[in-house]
């Protein structure tokens, strides 16, 4: 029965998209923060989805592959109080992009409750196949 | 006999077998909504089930034997009779144009994959009623009164 396989793929998806609403979420948590005496402050992460194709043709889940780091140079403040100044009295920020960062969960959530919708649609199929047959 | 009663479902299996090839390919596509280069594919319903039973046109009979379709877990799996898989008794697959280019060379168009998820879930259930009608004619037919 080829679907419940359905549950392989879309749990992949939910499980890659959970994982993307995570960074986002560490991201946004970092959006303000400064570089410590190292001089380097946090970096915005991305998720990498890849396709894994699932045994049958046209079976194809989702993986997280990688977590790239944005290399970017983080916003720099003229701030000469501040704690963590460096010695020109600049205050290097993390180089989040808060806005990008709410596009990007908006997108997640969406494509994780599509998944999920899948996953309640092919339940409901299978269950109403489990009943075949049977007079009711 | 018994042949003559059971001809009428394998039809309606078939069907039902494909619907549910469609339904997990559709969920592929929603899956990898977000894969850079993922190429969205479907299937053509009514041509494959026409393969799949082997019917030419709508006025020759459906009773048809069923065609399993095996699953290629591995390159050097062949099917029933020695054929390579994916050579007849699968629906051949074809690739969904993207309806609007995308950055990230993902052809999948999510109202598209929706709109046809839908549709297939209608459809499914509608052949598992049709199946569900025949037993209950057949056993109507067999119960003694």
């Amino acid at each position: 029965m080829s679907m419940f396989k359905i549950f392989n793929v879309s749990g992949s998806a939910v499980s890659a998209q959970s994982q993307r609403l995570n960074v986002v979420a560490s991201n946004l948590a970092n959006a303000d923060t400064v570089a410590g005496p190292d001089r380097s402050a946090y970096k915005a992460r991305q998720v990498v989805f890849t396709t894994v194709p699932m045994g049958e043709v046209g079976t194809a889940g989702v993986q997280v592959t990688q977590v790239s780091e944005d290399n970017t140079p983080g916003r720099r403040v003229l701030d000469p109080k501040h704690p963590q100044a460096d010695a020109d009295g600049y205050v290097t920020y993390s180089n989040v992009n808060a806005v990008e960062e709410m596009v990007n969960m908006i997108s997640a959530s969406r494509s994780y409750q599509n998944n999920i919708e899948v996953m309640t649609t092919a339940k409901s199929l299978l269950m109403k196949t489990l009943q075949m047959g049977q007079s009711s | 006999m018994l042949n003559r009663l059971t001809d009428t479902l394998n039809f309606q299996a078939d069907a039902l077998t494909l619907r549910s090839e469609r339904q997990r390919l559709i969920a592929s596509n929603i899956a990898n909504a977000d894969t850079p280069n993922y190429v969205a594919r479907d299937f053509n319903f009514a041509e494959a089930l026409r393969n799949a039973t082997g019917v030419k046109s709508t006025g020759e009979s459906t009773l048809a034997p069923v065609k399993l379709a095996p699953a290629a877990t591995h390159g050097a799996h062949l099917g029933l009779n020695g054929q390579p898989l994916g050579s007849k008794d699968q629906p051949d697959m074809n690739y969904a144009l993207a309806s609007q280019t995308s950055l990230d060379s993902n052809s999948v168009d999510m109202d598209r994959e929706r709109a046809n998820f839908a549709d297939n879930t209608v459809r499914y259930e509608a052949t598992l009623r049709f199946i569900n009608a025949q037993v209950r004619t057949l056993n109507t037919a067999i119960t003694g009164q």
